[in-house]
């Protein structure tokens, strides 16, 4: 790891006054991407912002039609969230899927999101719900907010505050493991909209990213069920190929682990 | 003896210090005025060096220096060595490209050094080695063993023209080639063995210390083998004499055979110790160990077998191309012939067999010996061929061995090895019955009806270790002879001290060994300390690899405790004035049989020290000595059987069963054992399910961390059911086999026959990863 200067804020607004103080700082959630990235020497922030003990970023709130859990929750705690499991048991079942026991006691939500690793779980999640993304300065909807590989719609020194995911009428999730990573190979959530709307978003796959699906979406709202994807036949086209996994291969996974998130959604 | 004698699970004695964090590895070794170094290494597979310019880092915060290739050319250090000489099929030595510890000229891997930076601190070393300015010209790479050996292909090394290392065989091809024209059915197959990465949990290391008034250097570094290593820096490196170099090997985490070779880093650390004049470290990090610890493997062969009308086996041919990396290794030109070649007999009663093996150059690592060493590659192939074979030929696979398998000892192969003992149907049927084989094919269908392909894989394997008869290697063409010694020294005090060549680094010597002196002299373990891995404290050893520390090592100190007896009965002989020939051994208490007189170990061991009264003409003291070289290699077999089921959607494969049926002679320590099984079993399933070392085209590691190499953990693998059946060997005092590398050498085989089984297709390469195998169930619908 380089030399690097570390502030732990006390607020949102101390944050991001520390941040314009660095020449080139980083805001540090979690830190499972980071300081990975830092220890291997291909990160050298001047400054690390510690955001992950805000009071202000930490929390799980339900109303009657949303869940907003603030950017700095842990996945233990979105996993572990009796409210989060009530409302969108899909939601705390992925966060229970997320790395494993140490990862989930450290990463955050936040973190997830502004990193947009191609195969992280959150990002499936926040597309397929059509969540939105709150920040310091704005809201993003899901559809606008991922922009490809580890690319965001967020700005220079933007920080995400809270999500905020509308409660579906079903949804559920299924995640095909990377044997060396453990990341998704390929994860694909479905959600069913209160309003009948069917939105279906695949992380892992694609060489740009979570995106969604139109096909299976389509599919769906005819027939909410497994058996309805039976027939179909995914291109490959777009879809990413390494050691682990042919761009068919995943085009198959995505229908697969579709069906069965459909077959496991409450 | 006793509840801690021969056959006791008694607890490991080691793994207290080891599960609370108190082990003592090099890294946590700290010197005083210690250094730290950093490699500066090829980002390249293959480049000139045209310029190295260390001006900026000399100048560099904590900077003691920076050594390049070419100085240590000019200090005179020796390239490394291949301790194993391997003669080609015409005659020819093998032919090998010189290797200097740091490239000076041409750099032939990612990962080589080119030079190397002191400074007082780890961090400023990694920081000047940042600024260290090398100059390549990119050449050309080749990584395919095929791609190497085809005409216009890149060259390596000018003294191995076209990067054929050597083209060995072994075998008699006429008779071979007679009986494949009689035979009346002929299976072949296609097969690649994967290159693997070893990854022993702690990372290789050294500290080197010079001392300018005794002209002596200390290394203390990650070795299985610490003997050897001083011999091979002494006598082939130049850089101190036997004399004036002490090897401590002190608390190593894992070896699997990459501890057991002299390796560049060690080498620069001991000889910049006496350039700076200041202890030097230099602990390796993941990355490294990816890039340039030996990877193990890497075969690519095609096999046919002969069989006569009533499926008995006539012949049996071999053709192995061997990826050796871009240098030869210590021991690597052995591992794809002598320890390869010589086990494609099997279980089985084969007349002819003819094995050639290319030893190939290609811009990878360099490729050495890895657990099992050349053994696995051999028993994969042959057992996936039985497989092949039961299918073509129609019949079920257990009789198909069971019809071909040797049932007479000694039985000499057509491949040298001579095989003691055995019972092969008996492990076979253990197995067989502890997995209810006959009972699949209801289980089979069962599963095909909720939607599942289940399968069921059969291994017989068979392994020569407890390596080796030092005559018989050195025909072969080994460097060194492969006995072990062992010095017992029972203190004035009665304690006792064993000092062992052996190197333990998680197998369990500390216990095992006890166990030995507790049985013999029926004192408890407690009692007794096993002493190992320290050149200044231990006689000469050979170390640990090939599953001999107990074969070899725990027989050089039966001998040697055979020696202290003897002395010990005697004095005891003396004081109770009793018959020698009277005095039996009891508890620790030495006895004159059939009376209530008896003189317990410490007062023996006392009296020989004090010397007061002993037999006339006897010398002093109780400490005795052996060094033990086998008649033969000890041959562990067994049986694996193991059930699995393939989801169709995913390709991904879940055990069912594993059942594991050896033989390996006496258990000394039946605990200790069944982890050396599990940990075998465990790396021969990572090895077929999800390890692979791969390379691009250019030299680029594309696996070079643990997001893409992927390491079995607990949940990849299934709860084993163990099964013993024994035939004790007769070659050595203790009837013991040896058990380290059987799980790595019959595993693999066993899951591959198994999912081959469920997709019916046998079109599959290691690793079965799950898109492998989805694509081979598409493949076959």
């Amino acid at each position: 790891m380089y030399e690097t200067h570390y502030h732990r804020a006390s607020s949102i607004d101390d944050a991001v006054a520390q941040f314009g103080k660095g020449s080139e700082a980083k805001f540090l959630a979690g830190g499972q991407t980071l300081l990975p990235v830092m220890k291997q020497r291909l990160a050298a922030p001047s400054d690390v912002i510690d955001i992950a003990r805000i009071p202000a970023m930490i929390g799980i709130e339900v109303s009657g039609d949303a869940v907003t859990i603030k950017a700095a929750t842990t996945h233990y705690d979105v996993n572990t969230s009796a409210d989060v499991q009530k409302a969108i048991p899909a939601l705390a079942q992925l966060a229970g899927m997320i790395g494993d026991p140490a990862v989930r006691y450290r990463g955050t939500i936040g973190g997830s999101l502004a990193n947009n690793d191609p195969a992280a779980d959150y990002p499936a999640a926040v597309l397929a719900l059509g969540a939105t993304v709150k920040t310091n300065k704005r809201s993003i909807a899901a559809d606008d907010f991922f922009k490809g590989l580890f690319a965001t719609a967020l700005e220079d020194g933007e920080i995400i505050t809270a999500v905020s995911f509308p409660i579906p009428a079903k949804a559920g999730y299924a995640k095909f493991r990377h044997p060396a990573s453990r990341f998704a190979l390929t994860g694909v959530f479905v959600a069913q909209t209160k309003g009948g709307e069917v939105r279906v978003a695949a992380t892992g796959a694609s060489q740009n990213g979570v995106m969604r699906v139109a096909a299976i979406e389509q599919a769906l709202k005819t027939n909410w069920s497994a058996g309805a994807l039976d027939g179909i036949k995914l291109p490959a086209d777009g879809l990413m190929t390494d050691l682990h996994g042919s761009a068919d291969y995943r085009a198959n996974l995505i229908k697969v682990m579709t069906q069965r998130a459909v077959a496991n959604a409450g | 003896m006793g509840v801690e004698g021969i056959g006791a699970s008694v607890l490991r004695k080691e793994d207290r210090r080891f599960t609370t964090g108190k082990g003592r590895y090099v890294d946590d070794i700290k010197l005083v005025g210690m250094t730290h170094a950093q490699f500066v290494r090829s980002p390249h597979g293959h480049a000139r060096v045209k310029s190295i310019d260390a001006s900026a880092a000399e100048k560099m915060p904590g900077v003691v220096a920076v050594l390049t290739g070419q100085q240590i050319v000019d200090d005179k250090v020796g390239n490394l060595i291949c301790g194993w000489a391997i003669t080609s099929k015409d005659g020819s030595p093998m032919k090998m490209g010189a290797w200097p510890a740091m490239a000076p000229e041409i750099v032939r891997f990612v990962g080589q050094a080119v030079a190397v930076v002191i400074a007082e601190t780890k961090n400023q070393a990694r920081d000047a080695a940042e600024a260290v300015v090398v100059e390549y010209e990119e050449l050309p790479a080749v990584t395919n063993v095929k791609a190497a050996i085809a005409s216009g292909a890149p060259q390596l090394h000018p003294e191995a023209p076209g990067n054929v290392v050597y083209d060995w065989a072994l075998g008699d091809e006429a008779a071979t080639n007679d009986a494949f024209s009689k035979a009346a059915n002929v299976v072949k197959l296609d097969l690649v063995n994967n290159r693997l990465a070893p990854n022993a949990m702690e990372p290789r290391a050294a500290i080197a210390q010079y001392d300018e008034a005794e002209e002596h250097f200390t290394l203390y570094t990650t070795s299985q083998n610490p003997h050897v290593a001083r011999l091979v820096l002494s006598a082939f490196y130049n850089i101190a004499p036997e004399h004036k170099l002490r090897v401590i090997a002190p608390d190593v985490g894992g070896g699997f055979g990459s501890k057991i070779f002299i390796y560049p880093e060690e080498m620069v650390t001991l000889w910049a110790s006496k350039k700076v004049n200041r202890p030097v470290k230099w602990t390796g990090d993941r990355t490294e160990a990816f890039l340039t610890d030996a990877h193990g493997r890497d075969h690519v062969s095609h096999a046919e077998m002969a069989f006569d009308k009533d499926n008995k086996i006539l012949g049996l041919r071999v053709k192995t191309y061997a990826n050796f990396g871009a240098y030869m290794s210590l021991f690597s030109s052995s591992v794809p012939t002598y320890l390869y070649a010589t086990l494609l007999s099997g279980q089985y009663n084969i007349p002819a067999i003819y094995a050639e093996v290319m030893g190939v150059y290609t811009n990878t690592s360099p490729v050495d010996a890895y657990r099992g060493a050349g053994r696995p590659e051999a028993s994969y192939l042959l057992e996936r061929l039985m497989e092949t074979a039961a299918r073509q030929l129609k019949v079920d696979p257990a009789e198909l061995r069971s019809k071909n398998f040797i049932r007479e000892f000694p039985h000499q192969t057509p491949v040298i090895m001579a095989y003691d003992t055995g019972d092969f149907q008996a492990s076979l049927d253990a197995a067989m019955k502890s997995i209810d084989y006959a009972g699949f094919p209801a289980r089979k269908a069962k599963a095909k009806a909720e939607g599942k392909l289940r399968g069921i894989g059969l291994s017989c394997y068979i392994e020569a270790c407890g390596i080796a008869p030092s005559k018989a290697v050195g025909s072969l063409g080994a460097g060194v002879g492969l006995w072990e010694s062992a010095e017992i020294r029972v203190n004035p005090v009665g304690t006792i001290e064993v000092l062992t060549g052996s190197h333990s680094h998680g197998q369990g010597h500390e216990t095992t060994f006890c166990q030995l002196v507790a049985e013999r002299l029926g004192v408890p373990v407690s009692q007794v300390s096993i002493v190992h891995g320290d050149t200044d404290k231990v006689q000469f050893g050979m170390g640990t690899y090939g599953s001999r520390s107990l074969a070899v090592g725990g027989s050089a100190i039966v001998k040697a405790l055979e020696k202290v007896e003897a002395k010990a009965k005697k004095i005891a002989a003396h004081q109770l004035e009793a018959s020698e020939s009277d005095i039996v051994i009891e508890n620790g208490e030495f006895k004159v049989t059939g009376t209530d007189k008896s003189i317990a170990l410490p007062m023996v061991a006392l009296a020989a020290y004090t010397a007061h009264n002993l037999p006339d003409g006897m010398e002093p003291g109780l400490k005795e000595s052996a060094f033990y070289d086998p008649s033969n290699f000890t041959f562990p077999a067994g049986t694996y059987i193991c059930e699995i089921e393939v989801d169709p959607g995913t390709g991904k494969t879940e055990f069912v069963n594993f059942v594991a049926a050896d033989d390996f002679g006496r258990l000394i320590n039946p605990m200790i054992v069944e982890g050396q099984v599990h940990g075998g079993l465990t790396q021969g399933i990572g090895q077929a399910l999800l390890e692979s070392a791969v390379y691009d085209g250019n030299g680029q590691l594309i696996t070079a961390s643990f997001m893409d190499y992927a390491m079995p953990r607990a949940d990849d693998v299934p709860s084993y059911k163990l099964q013993h059946t024994t035939t004790l060997c007769p070659g050595n005092p203790l009837g013991v086999k040896g058990c380290g590398e059987a799980g790595a050498i019959g595993a693999s085989a066993a899951v591959i026959n198994a999912i081959t089984d469920a997709i019916g297709n046998n079109k599959l390469d290691m690793p079965a990863t799950p898109d492998r195998v989805w694509h081979a169930i598409q493949a076959s619908a």
